[in-house]
């Protein structure tokens, strides 16, 4: 799975973000190539969530650039920015603090049209949506319901459905699935993934979910304290992690193989 | 206010809404009976005030503290006579439009302004915030009554100039609840979310924070009525105020008042009138408070079934 001569869409350059005396992010530097699925992994704390957040610009970065095919994001200004963030989108974990509680799902899905005018037109609103809910695997009844009376799994279905709607070319996905019940993540995961397949987005997809990671990524970086351990093709890592803390996350995640609890009764 | 902006943003189903809200409140009895009477207070107000204007002016000392619930001198000494043998229920009606529109006008505008101000300045921060915050510790500090004795001593005292100086004295209030609230909401991750969109920080104030901040201001807004009437009593009573022949609610309690002894009734209808007033004012800004949450909207629908309630 090399990804040499293929496009740079985002090149992480020796992004540093302090606060105060604590370094969230020191000196990290990766890029993800066209179409590829990079995962972020690493245990609570370890910067995985700020690093989405200074890509973004939500945060201020101390130091470094990021460069989204090739302009760098953080002397955009304001006004180029915002333009630029229709091309990036990203996907909070926790689908009851992302929608806002008084809007109703439709106008949840079309607030990117309402930033972003021109994108599409406001008598295609509606239908639009329509297809977006039924892309992400919602009835079309929903349309008129609160957050309120969606379950997470709805919920995060709604998230993505937005995310969608400026057909993002970027997508960061912050721990899409560790606020659903386990029953949820593979629906959610699956549609994820058919998703990418049918729009063909880049993504960088934060997890500490090995299993997962596994699964959709093609390659992963290992984060430890604000620091980039490790870096490589998925199967590589997974098969011989090369340092001590990525071994360390690979041998506390839970796994099927060896004896099963049934079996050694 | 937040259900004229609703109906700017969705015109054509503006009286769909309309309606539903109407169907809601219709299975709230309190709430419901509190519409009711203030519309009722309202229309007297507006129909009964410009009718009854001269009657209510009109002296007559031989009914001087005529004693009420008697009909002897027909229907519009029902309510009593005051000092100078004035009708008490005509110039219940006649306060009624003055109050209402002195209560109003200055909730309106204070509400406004503080909650715009609050917002903004919760929402950004840094030095206006602080500039902002000292400002109104500053209007906190000096005693509203002894701030509208010395605008209005040097102003002429009118309406309009009551409005005002009602509406800076209790400014402070609608700014920190609506900046405190501003405080939390900005951290939310839905705020986030907005800004990861690319939504302009006056698109999110205005589309993110206003809705949930406009349901707690308008429950200010109702409280703040009833001590809007009897702060603008107190000032008609130290003279700087209304003066007659304009007369309200809180002019008729403190003109009773000197004679509370002798006539109650100069003073305990007027006092109820406010009482009632604030009381479904107060009744119905909670109704629309719970209505105005999806969530405990939800709850209060009799249509949702057991099993939506389990999913949220």
């Amino acid at each position: 799975m090399s990804d040499r001569g293929r496009t740079k869409v985002l090149e992480v350059d020796r992004l540093t973000k302090h606060f105060g005396q604590a370094k969230a992010l020191d000196d990290i530097s990766f890029d993800i190539a066209e179409g590829e699925i990079l995962a972020v992994v690493g245990e609570s704390g370890s910067g995985k969530s700020t690093l989405a957040r200074t890509i973004l610009g939500l945060l201020d970065a101390t130091a470094g650039e990021v460069r989204y095919r090739g302009t760098n994001l953080l002397t955009l200004d304001r006004r180029r920015m915002r333009q630029t963030r229709q091309h990036i989108q990203m996907i909070f974990q926790d689908p009851y603090a992302s929608l806002h509680p008084r809007r109703r799902v439709h106008e949840l899905v079309s607030e990117p049209w309402r930033v972003h005018r021109g994108v599409v037109e406001r008598p295609q609103w509606r239908s639009r949506v329509a297809e977006l809910l039924d892309q992400v695997g919602l009835p079309q009844s929903y349309a008129d319901y609160y957050p309120a009376r969606l379950s997470g799994g709805e919920r995060q279905r709604v998230a993505i459905a937005r995310a969608l709607a400026l057909a993002p070319d970027f997508l960061i996905l912050d721990e899409p699935v560790s606020a659903l019940d386990v029953s949820i993540q593979a629906q959610v995961i699956k549609l994820l993934m058919t998703l990418q397949l049918q729009f063909g987005f880049t993504a960088m997809f934060i997890s500490h979910d090995l299993a997962l990671v596994r699964l959709i990524a093609s390659r992963v970086i290992v984060m430890y304290r604000g620091q980039i351990v490790e870096s490589g093709d998925t199967r590589a890592i997974f098969e011989a992690p090369a340092h001590d803390y990525t071994r360390l996350l690979l041998s506390s995640s839970p796994s099927l193989e060896g004896p099963s609890a049934v079996e050694s009764r | 206010m937040a259900i004229s902006d609703l109906a700017v943003t969705r015109p054509a189903r503006s009286s769909g809404r309309i309606g539903e809200t109407l169907a809601q409140l219709s299975r709230s009895p309190l709430a419901f009976i509190s519409a009711i009477v203030l519309v009722a207070l309202v229309l007297v107000a507006v129909i009964g005030a410009p009718l009854l204007r001269d009657f209510a002016n009109t002296q007559n000392l031989r009914l001087r503290f005529f004693p009420p619930f008697s009909l002897e001198h027909g229907w519009g000494y029902v309510l009593g006579a005051d000092a100078l043998g004035r009708s008490i229920l005509a110039q219940l009606i006649v306060g009624a439009r003055t109050s209402f529109l002195v209560a109003g006008a200055t909730v309106a505008v204070a509400s406004i302004t503080g909650m715009t101000i609050g917002m903004v300045s919760g929402y950004f921060g840094g030095i206006v915030d602080a500039v902002l915050m000292r400002i109104s510790d500053i209007i906190v500090t000096v005693p509203s009554l002894l701030l509208a004795l010395a605008v209005l001593f040097v102003l002429e005292p009118s309406v309009v100039n009551l409005v005002l100086v009602l509406a800076i004295a209790r400014l402070p209030v609608y700014l920190r609840v609506s900046r405190a609230q501003t405080l939390e909401l900005r951290e939310r991750v839905f705020v986030e979310s907005s800004r990861a969109l690319g939504t302009s920080d006056a698109a999110i104030i205005w589309r993110d924070i206003r809705p949930l901040v406009v349901p707690t201001v308008m429950t200010v807004a109702m409280l703040e009525l009833a001590s809007v009437m009897l702060a603008a009593a107190g000032l008609s009573f130290l003279g700087v105020g209304l003066q007659r022949p304009d007369v309200d609610w809180g002019t008729l309690v403190s003109e009773g008042r000197e004679y509370l002894t002798r006539a109650w009734w100069a003073t305990v209808f007027p006092g109820t009138a406010i009482l009632i007033t604030a009381l479904s004012a107060n009744l119905l800004s909670n109704w629309m408070r719970a209505n105005a949450d999806p969530l405990q909207a939800a709850a209060m629908e009799p249509t949702s079934s057991r099993e939506e309630a389990a999913r949220s």
